[in-house]
């Protein structure tokens, strides 16, 4: 089936985007990636450990972007002032290349986006010619607004960074999903394959997940995982679903045709 | 000699010294890294021209795993 991801203009055959940290080593983080057949990746921007290990293997030695699509995010970062200065430098840490996952923390307890500094970060980032994938509550009036800016894409939490707690809030998902003109993403609180599946059946353009899989007892395995329900759950939608019909029994078996009943005496 | 930070650690280095060749005693020539030189970008084009000066502060980054 022919069905891409467009973001910022560049078609994507995989749904599924994944982080890369939190993994035992680097050999564990490219099997993931290559088990859920990523082609989006996110990757953290932090200083070098001066004087450590020279010539120790980097991770865009594993992940070379050559391959995959890196994609630089801003995670730590609580002021739009941090995070701009972490993407222009990860920009010119990947040559140039413009895509960004925006996203500014308000609370270190629980992670919980910072709008009105995503807002100002995300206007400064689209003036500057960044291409950027936005990190947001689920509420919709601030998702039009961070579309309105010119982000290429929208990612709100289906629940807590981390959390594995699932897709907590369907109906604001549907929300901006029906509001928006840009790709909508679940970006956190994915914990297993179904709530992959429930994300892409609610019409969600794609999912962005690291814990879920870095984080299951086995996580190539559960890379697999998510790779089938994100197909599953996109497919799912794209069929569209039976309506639901709650006390309006209906069997899937003829109803005519039926053998004599056995008549007793 | 000069002082200048490194990644917030002063460090003691010739004045004479530019950017590429801090790359070298840090031992991180032909890595992929980025560097912020008193709080703006210097495009790699610029390691062979930029020396360092008393007090100059510079960030060098690298990509490391993150969700």
């Amino acid at each position: 089936m022919n069905d891409p991801l467009i973001i910022a203009g560049k078609t994507y055959s995989s749904r599924l985007l994944v982080g890369t940290g939190k993994y035992k080593d680097f050999a564990e983080t490219r099997e993931a990636v290559d088990a859920a057949g990523a082609e989006i990746v996110t990757v953290a921007i932090r200083r070098t450990n001066i004087g450590q290990h020279p010539g120790e293997q980097s991770l865009l030695d594993v992940l070379p972007p050559s391959r995959y699509t890196l994609l630089p995010n801003t995670a730590g970062c609580y002021t739009a002032e941090d995070a701009v200065r972490t993407l222009r430098l990860a920009r010119e840490l990947l040559d140039g290349h413009p895509l960004v996952k925006l996203e500014v923390l308000g609370d270190p307890s629980n992670l919980y986006p910072n709008m009105p500094e995503t807002l100002k970060a995300a206007e400064t980032l689209v003036k500057e010619g960044f291409d950027v994938m936005v990190y947001c509550s689920d509420d919709p009036i601030q998702a039009k607004r961070l579309e309105e800016i010119g982000c290429v894409a929208v990612m709100p939490l289906a629940s807590i960074i981390g959390s594995g707690m699932g897709i907590l809030n369907p109906w604001n998902l549907r929300l901006i999903i029906d509001n928006a003109k840009v790709p909508v993403l679940v970006d956190a609180g994915v914990g297993t394959a179904s709530d992959a599946a429930i994300a892409m059946e609610l019409g969600c353009d794609a999912v962005l997940m690291n814990s879920a899989i870095a984080h299951a007892r086995q996580p190539v395995l559960m890379a697999s995982a998510m790779k089938h329900a994100v197909l599953a759950g996109r497919e799912a939608y794209l069929a569209g679903r039976m309506p639901r019909k709650l006390y309006s029994a209906e069997s899937s078996s003829p109803t005519s045709g039926m053998i004599a009943p056995a008549r007793g005496g | 000699m000069t002082t200048v930070l490194v990644n917030g650690e002063p460090t003691e280095l010739a004045t004479s010294l530019t950017v590429r060749q801090l790359l070298e005693r840090l031992e991180l020539q032909g890595r992929r890294v980025a560097i912020e030189h008193n709080g703006d970008i210097l495009p790699r084009s610029r390691y062979d021209d930029t020396r360092l000066a008393e007090g100059d502060r510079f960030e060098i980054i690298i990509a490391v795993g993150g969700g």
